[in-house]
């Protein structure tokens, strides 16, 4: 048995009444107190002991610095503390169930880490020989495989950074080939509602038009509304599947064939792949470029944890646009890195580079580890049980919070609520902010914007059903109090570092810049 | 002056050909609190139901549509500074931009004060 807390053990608690008393540091118990980093220490003081460097002639000339740049000289052990304490004020996938929508925060085993810890991968530099780094590109190459033979595409750029630059290398692959065609001048990019919030902005990052398609009743793409405007002005849609109503787009083959038969290519947003992996290859849906989100699908840390990396696969139509550099393996087994140099008449139509190197070593070890480990059966059980969570959270939830989309069928990998039935007064962010008293991160809100304010659940294949219902237990007594009019949920967090911050004065007047306190600029 | 209404939730003045455009109080409601409005530069020609300025509140960012064709003639700077008047004072200072009309046939198709109470009714 692995319920959490299954006894109902709470410690006893004292319920005097009177507010705690305040303490002197500001801190309680071990909940500490932190300040900025250039609050902690001074310019005046250094943690280092540096030898004395040797008198001579500056060669830096005017760009030798005028003054001090006001750095916080402070020890090792002031430094460790500062960011071990910071740590205690997060949350993380390491620490509980983490369901926010559309971002995947799974479970990141530990093999990943020690196998990205070898020194054949952490200790190498991008510039190295290739004949030094054989068994990193070996890495690379074979992920490469992985991925281009579970989404049953052609090709893959390995190199972009994550999901949004992934989506830009796509885009700017479909933007290639039509320029290659001679048909440049097709400029609008149709993007469902249903869609990632990003996929507008890539288009239009990229020179495009984006006209909207509007959503069906039951939360998919309207394909008749899609088909009516295809025509010589488009260049291709971008689709996320499943989408970000938890999903699947039933008729995505159905509008492939038609975007095709208009001239058009399809691009699909694959940060839900998971819902997905091991089960649908969204080449054999006729899809014609697809970032994957390693970070999400295959479990390498993010949200805070890690860099990202969403390599694009790519069809046999715009595969030859892809960017460099990417690995080839020759029959003798040596990898070899095709870039500018060597893309000789292989590789002719590469619209350009999207990084300066090969992309995230790391991320890739790390992805490689996961798939070898789960094998195409466990990567299709991955998909199966993040499912399964989803549907038990949105079954058990239906009946407490509005489910606008629970009669359209099964949902996928996330559960989608909006806020209809909660009363007057009471809104999305005060169920969220109530969560985060019960100790978990809030879920996804306000997203998609097709639901008024929506609240989307996702809790991977990571969770177990104790830690469901630990959830479940918890949000649906946050509906319940949201519904009795339970006035101290609008005043929640009460138990969190911060009480409820004003998000729209930070969203209206920001401050990102630390300033010198005027204390510290009067000591100059 | 005349005020109609469209069901893009956006109010137009029009006083002979010029008009004066916004977001209606339903509009600002749903948005919640709006942290940032864009509104288009003198001069820029808007097309009916086409993007002319952008709103952004802490739950969404959207586009306002111009509600006929025509010339902007001003774009209301308070709103730079105070983006809170869209919440405080939509359908008055809280104004959008101004044009001038291209063609007043365009305002055929639009909803009077009364059509309007009723399709929000609706919703």
């Amino acid at each position: 048995m692995n319920a959490i807390n299954q006894s109902g053990w709470k410690p006893e608690m004292n319920t005097a009444e009177g507010a705690a008393p305040a303490t002197s540091t500001g801190n309680r118990a071990l909940m500490l107190e932190e300040a900025l980093i250039f609050e902690i220490g001074t310019t005046e003081t250094t943690g280092v002991d540096l030898p004395e460097t040797p008198k001579g002639a500056s060669r830096l000339g005017s760009l030798a610095r005028a003054k001090p740049i006001g750095l916080p000289g402070l020890s090792e052990p002031e430094t460790v503390r500062h960011y071990t304490r910071l740590s205690r004020q997060n949350y993380a996938i390491d620490l509980g169930l983490f369901p926010l929508g559309s971002c995947t925060m799974k479970h990141n085993p530990r093999l990943n880490e020690r196998m990205a810890r070898l020194p054949g991968f952490a200790d190498i530099h991008p510039l190295q020989p290739v004949d030094t780094v054989q068994g990193a590109l070996g890495v690379i190459n074979e992920l490469a495989v992985w991925l281009i033979e579970l989404t049953g595409m052609h090709g893959v750029a390995m190199s972009p950074k994550a999901g949004a630059h992934g989506e830009l290398c796509g885009i700017l692959c479909i933007k290639a080939a039509l320029e290659a065609r001679g048909e440049g001048h097709r400029k609008v990019v149709l993007v469902p509602e249903s869609a990632h919030g990003t996929n507008p902005a890539t288009a239009a990052f990229a020179g495009f038009t984006v006209e909207n398609i509007p959503a069906t009743a039951e939360g998919r793409v309207d394909t008749e509304a899609l088909k009516a405007r295809l025509g010589p002005d488009v260049a291709g849609v971008m689709i996320t599947n499943p989408n970000t109503c938890g999903l699947f787009e039933r008729d995505l083959k159905i509008i492939s064939d038609a975007v095709h038969e208009a001239g058009g290519y399809v691009y699909c947003d694959g940060a839900n792949f998971n819902a997905i992996v091991g089960r649908v290859r969204p080449g054999d849906l006729g899809v014609d470029a697809m970032h994957i989100n390693l970070h999400k699908t295959f479990s390498t840390p993010h949200g805070g944890g890690g860099p990202g990396s969403g390599p694009v696969v790519l069809s046999e139509a715009l595969a030859p646009f892809g960017p460099l550099p990417f690995t080839a393996r020759h029959a003798d087994g040596h990898i070899q890195l095709v870039e500018e140099e060597t893309v000789g008449e292989d590789h002719p139509h590469s619209f350009g580079r999207m990084t300066a190197f090969h992309g995230q070593m790391g991320m890739f070890t790390r992805a490689l580890t996961y798939i070898l480990s789960h094998g195409a059966d466990g990567l299709a059980q991955v998909a199966g049980d993040a499912v399964l969570n989803a549907n038990y959270v949105l079954r058990r939830l239906e009946g407490v919070l509005d489910a606008p989309f629970a009669k359209s069928g099964h949902c996928m990998h996330e559960a989608l609520f909006s806020d209809d039935g909660l009363p007057a007064g009471f809104s999305t962010l005060d169920i969220a902010k109530g969560l985060i008293d019960e100790g978990f991160h809030p879920m996804t809100v306000y997203f998609p914007l097709v639901v008024h304010g929506a609240m989307l659940v996702e809790p991977t294949e990571t969770e177990s059903k104790a830690a469901l219902d630990q959830f479940i237990g918890a949000l649906g007594s946050i509906a319940e109090r949201a519904k009795a009019g339970d006035a101290s949920l609008k005043a929640a967090p009460h138990y969190a570092p911060r009480r409820r911050l004003d998000e729209t004065l930070a969203a209206r007047k920001p401050v990102l810049v630390w300033k010198e306190a005027p204390l510290a600029a009067a000591a100059e | 002056m005349t005020r109609y209404f469209t069901n893009e939730h956006e109010w137009i003045d029009v006083d002979g050909d010029t008009a004066t455009v916004g977001i209606t109080d339903y509009a600002q409601g749903q948005l919640g609190d709006i942290v940032f409005v864009e509104v288009p530069e003198e001069g820029r020609e808007v097309s009916k139901g086409g993007e002319a300025a952008v709103v952004e509140s802490v739950k969404a960012a959207s586009d306002v549509y111009a509600p006929v064709t025509g010339t902007v003639t001003e774009g209301n700077a308070a709103l730079t500074d105070d983006p809170s008047l869209v919440n405080s004072d939509p359908e008055n200072s809280g104004w959008f931009f101004k044009l001038t009309l291209a063609d007043k046939g365009e305002l055929d198709g639009l909803m009077d004060e009364a059509a309007y109470k009723d399709f929000v009714a609706s919703l």
